[in-house]
């Protein structure tokens, strides 16, 4: 799976610290505050700084030089722990591949996004990320742990304890499409999300606040409960 | 626990409860209850997963379905088109009998005792049900278009129902000469897959314009108007300039008939010679319905609470066989019916909860490379049919990227959709 041993030797000297008053050259690091903007996009996902959580997607605190599947309390895919067996340290060469394109390096995973295709981009999100790994001291306090939330909701729609039975039922219809494995292709992953974040996200579509027409459609006929029951569900299946 | 269950059990909550008290009062008699599913397709296989999983042991499964590799009739456009292999579409039985412990039989079911509650099987011998579950797709209607029946398939196909008939129309598009002439008599309503023609046509354009741009499409339409037509029609005249011409039944598209030994095609009277012919006449509950005395007219009429038969509370039916209200005849459709059915035959027979009947569909379809459209509606069961909630439609003049991203959502649903049958 190795794809290089230069680039692990470099992501090692990346992670002494030591690189960092040697060779500068060797690795095109980007702009981090550009890539702080960037990563934006991920957090919907992903969580970094002192107060992240794992979410939909592991944080990502202290990711570079991490065994993949290695962070405490997260639920993997089948897939990641597979590749995890198989010896996938984040290095910075895995993780610029990965973020080019997930599907490519670790199909299955229940990591739903296209990639980011300039090069330029994921190093700058790298060279943000990177901060989170190696240095502490220069976590950032706000962005983008706090970020907006999608669709304002009365506490009582969250407090909503759904009826997984019900959940399993109606989870029948969106498994014609989003499959139980959790393995997503062309159309996302669903499975152990927090059921917050699995509420808003169904909330958000019937409003029709998220673009998608077969998910405003299919969100608009759920109940507070109904969706509650969804949340449930998705977020024990294995 | 928040939610009134009163809700959704509905008019099914005397019937559970007496059953809940003596779980598998059916089936003490003679063991566990019986289903049989007739049909290995996208609601046959379903039905029959969500029956054996759900149930975890408790119901006995045996699926009928003559074919050891199923094609996919869905996505086989695409193989016309080039966008997938063959084998891509070729799916086995294996996981629904090692993992869900269903019984598969590979055989063809001939007739149906519905006294004895008994299936008759081709090969000998007979299967006892408690409940049937039929899903047999669509056969042809007897002389539905003039000049065609089923012993001209292999020259002019109908390539309506996957499998053999796809590779063999592709290699006769293939050897079209160049400039040659490719028909399509399309079906009346209502037929399997609204949209399947039109894919149809868009994806052998697609082949011709690479191997044989100056070919000529000709669709002889028994309708005035068709699925997704807007959309459809832009983009043969975006992507296929000049290739395409159909002749909807305004403009005499269902006077036809077809000549297959001299591969001539009579539209309105106008006498056409074509290199290649797809043939795809009005279609019909699958046979094995008729021989069960389920149908009325061409169709099996089905309640949409439990897709039970109108005339046989034993025997429900799926899919495209079935007449049931306002869901058009698709894969999807069959699946999404599967999961009512089964949910409704393990209440009956085990006392599990009823929910009330749900229904949804999606058709993608694809136009050219990396542009693909969709339709789609929400159902709900009435007494008197499966009526449409909501619904929507791709729009014309959409950008290039949101059309690479349907046509990319549809692969995923390919793969959702099989999984989901198949395990």
């Amino acid at each position: 799976m190795r794809r290089g041993l230069k680039a692990a030797a470099l992501a090692a000297l990346l992670l002494s610290g030591a690189a960092l008053h040697a060779e500068e050259t060797a690795v095109p690091l980007g702009d981090a505050e550009n890539g702080a903007k960037i990563f934006r996009t991920c957090s919907g996902c992903h969580q970094v700084g002192p107060s992240a959580k794992n979410r939909t997607g592991p944080l990502l605190n202290g990711i570079f030089g991490a065994p993949a599947g290695a962070i405490e309390g997260f639920f993997y895919s089948k897939a990641l722990k597979r590749a995890a067996a198989e010896g996938l340290v984040w290095d910075y060469e895995y993780l610029d591949a990965y973020i080019e394109n997930p599907k490519a390096l670790v199909s299955g995973t229940r990591m739903s996004f296209r990639g980011i295709k300039d090069e330029q981009d994921r190093h700058d999100v790298l060279a943000y990320l990177r901060r989170f790994s190696d240095d502490p001291a220069n976590i950032p306090e706000a962005e983008p742990t706090a970020q907006a939330v999608e669709v304002a909701l009365a506490p009582e729609i969250l407090a909503i304890v759904g009826d997984r039975d019900y959940g399993e039922y109606l989870a029948n219809e969106c498994l014609t499409c989003h499959q139980s494995s959790g393995s997503d292709q062309g159309i996302p992953s669903i499975t152990r999300w927090p059921e917050e974040d699995f509420v808003i996200a169904m909330h958000a579509y019937k409003q029709k606040l998220r673009p998608h027409p077969v998910m405003q459609m299919m969100a608009s006929r759920l109940s507070d409960e109904e969706i509650a029951a969804l949340a449930v569900y998705f977020k024990e299946l294995e | 626990m928040k939610l009134n269950r009163r809700v959704f059990i509905g008019t099914g909550a005397a019937a559970a409860a007496s059953v809940l008290s003596a779980p598998m009062v059916h089936g003490a008699a003679h063991g566990r209850p019986k289903v049989v599913v007739v049909g290995g397709g996208a609601g046959g296989a379903t039905a029959a997963r969500y029956l054996a999983k759900d149930s975890k042991g408790e119901i006995d499964v045996t699926l009928i379905e003559p074919t050891r590799s199923y094609y996919t009739c869905f996505f086989s456009n695409l193989y016309i088109g080039g966008f997938r292999e063959a084998d891509s579409l070729a799916h086995s039985y294996g996981t629904l009998a090692s993992q869900y412990g269903i019984n598969v039989v590979h055989d063809w079911a001939v007739g149906i005792d519905r006294d004895a509650r008994t299936v008759a099987l081709a090969g000998g011998g007979s299967v006892p049900y408690d409940r049937l579950i039929l899903s047999p797709g669509i056969d042809f209607v007897d002389g539905a278009v003039a000049g065609w029946d089923l012993s001209a398939q292999n020259k002019m196909p109908h390539a309506y129902k996957g499998g053999s008939q796809m590779e063999l129309l592709k290699a006769q598009i293939e050897a079209m000469p160049q400039g040659g002439t490719f028909a399509m008599v399309a079906p009346p309503n209502p037929y399997r897959c609204p949209p399947g023609p039109y894919e149809r046509v868009s994806m052998v354009a697609h082949l011709l314009k690479n191997t044989n741009p100056t070919a000529k499409i000709i669709v002889a339409d028994p309708k005035p108007k068709f699925s997704k037509m807007g959309l459809f029609q832009e983009g043969w005249a975006d992507n296929y300039a000049g290739m395409v011409d159909w002749i909807g039944s305004d403009f005499g598209g269902a006077n036809v008939e077809v000549d297959p030994e001299a591969m001539t095609v009579s539209i309105d009277g106008e006498v056409t010679k074509v290199d290649a012919c797809n043939v795809i006449p009005a279609m019909k509950a699958g046979r094995i319905c008729e021989m069960a005395g389920i149908t009325e007219g061409n169709w099996a009429p089905v309640s949409g609470h439990t897709m039970q038969s109108r005339m046989d509370e034993n025997i429900h039916v799926l899919g495209d066989a079935t007449n049931q209200g306002d869901m058009p005849k698709s894969g999807f459709s069959a699946n999404s019916q599967a999961k009512v059915a089964a949910m409704a035959v393990r209440g009956a027979l085990t006392g599990s909860k009823v929910f009330p009947a749900k229904f949804s569909n999606t058709c993608w379809s694809l136009i050219d490379t990396d542009n693909g459209v969709k339709v789609g509606a929400t159902y709900e069961a009435t007494d008197e049919k499966i009526a449409k909630v909501d619904g929507f439609i791709s729009a014309t003049g959409e950008d290039a990227a949101l059309r690479k991203a349907t046509y990319e959502e549809s692969i995923g649903w390919y793969s959702g959709i099989t999984s989901d049958m198949f395990g």
